[in-house]
């Protein structure tokens, strides 16, 4: 029977899923021959929320955007914000954040690597992986009181410093994880299993990646040089010289397989390792904020009229809020957030197709997806499957800007 | 021997696998959590789920071939059973011993996982089929290292004049290391690591879950089964890890150690069954235990090729050294 394709729907909620997506695999025997992705299930229209709040509550908003970019989301924003309104913010303040950035990537690619060794049913490195990723959110726990959403960064600064008794403790992490990283690529790079299951899987090829514009480890894994903090460099990451992580520092050429992406990510927190090291070096004295009393920040940015980008390398990739202040008004006017997995959701297309059904878990995984930093729009007439074109799309949000523009709400 | 007695030593060595199986799985559960540095269920947990799933609903899908999918689970207990009934327990000749051999056995190993595949077809679900499916391939690719690794043993034994071909008992009596020669042992060592890499697939452990396949398939063929019938997938699953075991010992090492303590009678029985128990968990604690948490799940077709080609080469090479054995021996 080779010629007969049948369908196997994968999710909205299923094992191999973190979050809720879904897909419908066309399936010849063990074969993929097509998928057809369905996101939208996360949507919970955060930007419009944004929309009827002042800024400081948009912060927070922003932080609970995903449970795991908590650190990205707030300063992306805060990136943007300050463009609008014209904020200088302290190099302290720069480095602090950085430094928070940081701390967020190595236990988002742990997160990862754990996920990913469960995705294979290789559960041991699951609990390995997860156990010494504790350390990391101990640090954040110490440093900023919540293993995540850590309202860390404010407009104009950040909210907590790190004082010279948490240095120490900073510094054992760096060394625990340096002392762990060669066992850890021990355990995930040279395993046999682990390389029969994820050689040669989910390709993107860098054509592909470049032309489906694929960020992040996605990306880099298919060998793209490519890394926000590289490429147009934001906060302090200019200064510290940051170098887009493929595969070739691992002395291997780039195949774009779920396996160069393990390989990217588990450098990556090598090199967020080496980052926060400067950091704490050459991090100046002085002020972390530019407005320690938030009445007086608040009515400034009342005062503030512009249009402002943030873009910021979370461990998925590129993150960009797009926000537009009006004077007089509190609330944003527009509040645009790209979430990395929105770039990367194409890519799974070509990674996909002539797989096995037993690749679909590891080949999801490997884009390390975040639905609900994603999900802007969710189709709720669901009497017919409908899909909305382009044009359609288009002629819609033109609507609704009209609509906004007359001071009336996004219906 | 009586219809009654054999009838009271059958309930006895089904009820005793019954339970050992469930306590071994206690024991495989909380060893490899502390393997993972986890705490682990306790030792009785089997037992609780076993019980618990007894008392829960028993759902038969709309689309379900209702009779298969619910006579599938009862075959699978009946057959991985039965297996008990025909290997010997340490000192104690198997029940049936005289009605069945090897080949018997072989076969009645192969039942609960076509039981399986059968019900995962049944149940009318898409996973359950591609489990199904799966599960089917696995037979087909362990099936035949297992074969030869069996056969070649018992084929030995045979032409030793140790009892009826293929017999079981005759196998427990008659330990065949230190009656071959060099050849004859390299090959019994080759069959004996053919077999244990086979116990794992046909136990669908890591690596080998594949037709279960939790993360892939969410649990493929067992995705529709609940209540009653999982509980009965899941003794027939105990006791067939326990047959497994039972039957690498039977033929690698039916060794007991009440001669070298000087015990005799009833004693000598009581340590000798206590030794065999903990052969078999030491089988099971290699083949099963670590394995399950050393390794990733492979795919189907990279499990097919590895028992068709390399598994399967091993043990033909294991089967022609110990015929060369037998040449050279005679």
């Amino acid at each position: 029977m080779p010629d007969q394709v049948y369908e196997i729907p994968i999710g909205p909620i299923h094992p191999a899923l973190k979050e809720p997506i879904r897909f419908t695999f066309k399936v010849e025997g063990e074969r993929i021959r097509g998928v057809d992705i369905r996101p939208g299930f996360a949507h919970r229209g955060i930007e419009y929320m944004g929309m009827k709040r002042n800024l400081i509550q948009v912060l927070y908003l922003s932080e609970r955007i995903c449970g795991i970019c908590s650190i990205s989301h707030p300063i992306t924003l805060t990136l943007a914000v300050e463009r609008a309104a014209g904020i200088e913010v302290p190099p302290r303040a720069q480095y602090l954040r950085v430094i928070f950035a940081e701390l967020e990537r190595v236990h988002s690619h742990l997160l990862w690597a754990g996920v990913a060794a469960h995705e294979l049913g290789f559960d041991t490195l699951l609990h390995l992986t997860w156990k010494v990723r504790e350390k990391v959110l101990d640090l954040l726990e110490e440093l900023s009181g919540n293993r995540i959403d850590y309202a860390i960064p404010i407009y104009g600064g950040v909210r907590r410093d790190i004082t010279p008794e948490q240095v120490p403790q900073v510094e054992a992490m760096i060394r625990y994880y340096r002392g762990l990283l060669d066992e850890l690529l021990d355990a995930f790079l040279r395993d046999p299993s682990v390389e029969a299951r994820t050689r040669g899987v989910g390709v993107l090829a860098p054509e592909e990646a470049d032309s489906l514009c694929a960020v992040g480890p996605t990306a880099r894994a298919s060998g793209l040089a490519k890394d926000v903090r590289q490429d147009r460099p934001y906060l302090v990451y200019g200064d510290l010289g940051v170098k887009a992580i493929t595969p070739r520092e691992w002395g291997l050429e780039p195949r774009g397989d779920v396996y160069d992406k393990a390989v990217v990510r588990l450098l990556e927190v090598g090199q967020s390792l080496d980052l926060i090291e400067r950091c704490l070096v050459e991090m100046p004295e002085g002020e972390i904020t530019s407005f320690p009393k938030i009445p007086a920040l608040l009515a400034y940015l009342k005062k503030a009229d512009g249009e402002g980008l943030g873009w910021h390398e979370a461990p998925r990739g590129e993150v960009i809020h797009y926000i537009r202040l009006e004077a007089g008004v509190e609330e944003p006017v527009v509040w645009k957030v790209k979430a990395p997995t929105y770039s990367n959701l194409m890519s799974w297309v070509p990674m996909f197709v002539d797989q096995e059904i037993a690749d679909i878990p590891i080949i999801a995984a490997s884009i390390d997806p975040c639905m609900c930093c994603m999900d802007r729009v969710h189709m709720v007439d669901a009497s017919s499957e409908a899909m909305v074109q382009k044009e359609e799309l288009l002629r819609l949000s033109r609507a609704k800007t009209e609509r906004i523009c007359r001071g009336g709400g996004p219906a | 021997m009586s219809a009654l007695h054999l009838l009271w030593q059958g309930a006895a060595v089904v009820v005793g696998g019954g339970i050992l199986g469930l306590v071994y799985k206690g024991f495989d559960r909380k060893l490899a959590a502390r393997m993972q540095s986890r705490i682990g269920p306790p030792l009785r947990q089997p037992f609780l789920d076993v019980g618990k799933l007894l008392v829960k609903e028993s759902v038969v899908p709309k689309d379900a071939v209702g009779w298969l999918f619910r006579a599938m689970p009862f075959l699978a207990v009946v057959a991985s059973f039965t297996v008990l009934l025909y290997l010997p327990w340490g000192p104690f000749p198997a029940i049936l011993s005289g009605h069945g051999d090897a080949i018997l056995v072989l076969y009645l190993l192969a039942v609960p996982a076509l039981a399986m595949a059968l019900g995962g077809f049944a149940s009318g679900s898409p996973l359950a089929t591609v489990g199904a499916q799966r599960e089917i391939v696995m037979l087909m690719s362990y099936e035949f290292p297992l074969a030869v690794a069996v056969v070649g043993v018992v084929w030995r034994l045979a032409t030793l004049g140790g009892g009826p071909a293929f017999s079981l008992a005759a196998i427990a009596a008659v330990p065949l290391w230190t009656q071959v020669g060099p050849l004859g042992v390299i090959g019994l060592a080759i069959l004996a690591a053919c077999l244990l890499i086979v116990t794992p697939a046909e136990l669908s452990k890591i690596p080998f879950d594949i037709p279960e396949a939790e993360t892939e398939i969410a649990g493929g063929l067992m995705v529709e089964y609940s209540g009653t019938y999982l509980a009965l997938f899941y003794l027939a699953d105990a006791a067939k890890t326990i047959a497994m075991a039972a039957l690498v010992v039977t033929l690698f090492a039916p060794y007991g150690i009440a001669g070298l303590l000087g015990l005799s009678g009833a004693g000598a029985q009581a340590v000798d069954l206590a030794f065999h128990l903990v052969k078999i968990f030491a089988v099971m604690f290699t083949a099963v235990t670590t394995v399950r948490v050393a390794m990733a799940r492979l795919k189907v077709d990279q499990v097919a090729r590895g028992f068709w080609l390399q598994i399967t080469a091993v043990a033909v090479a294991g089967l022609v050294l110990l015929v060369l054995d037998r040449m050279v021996m005679g």
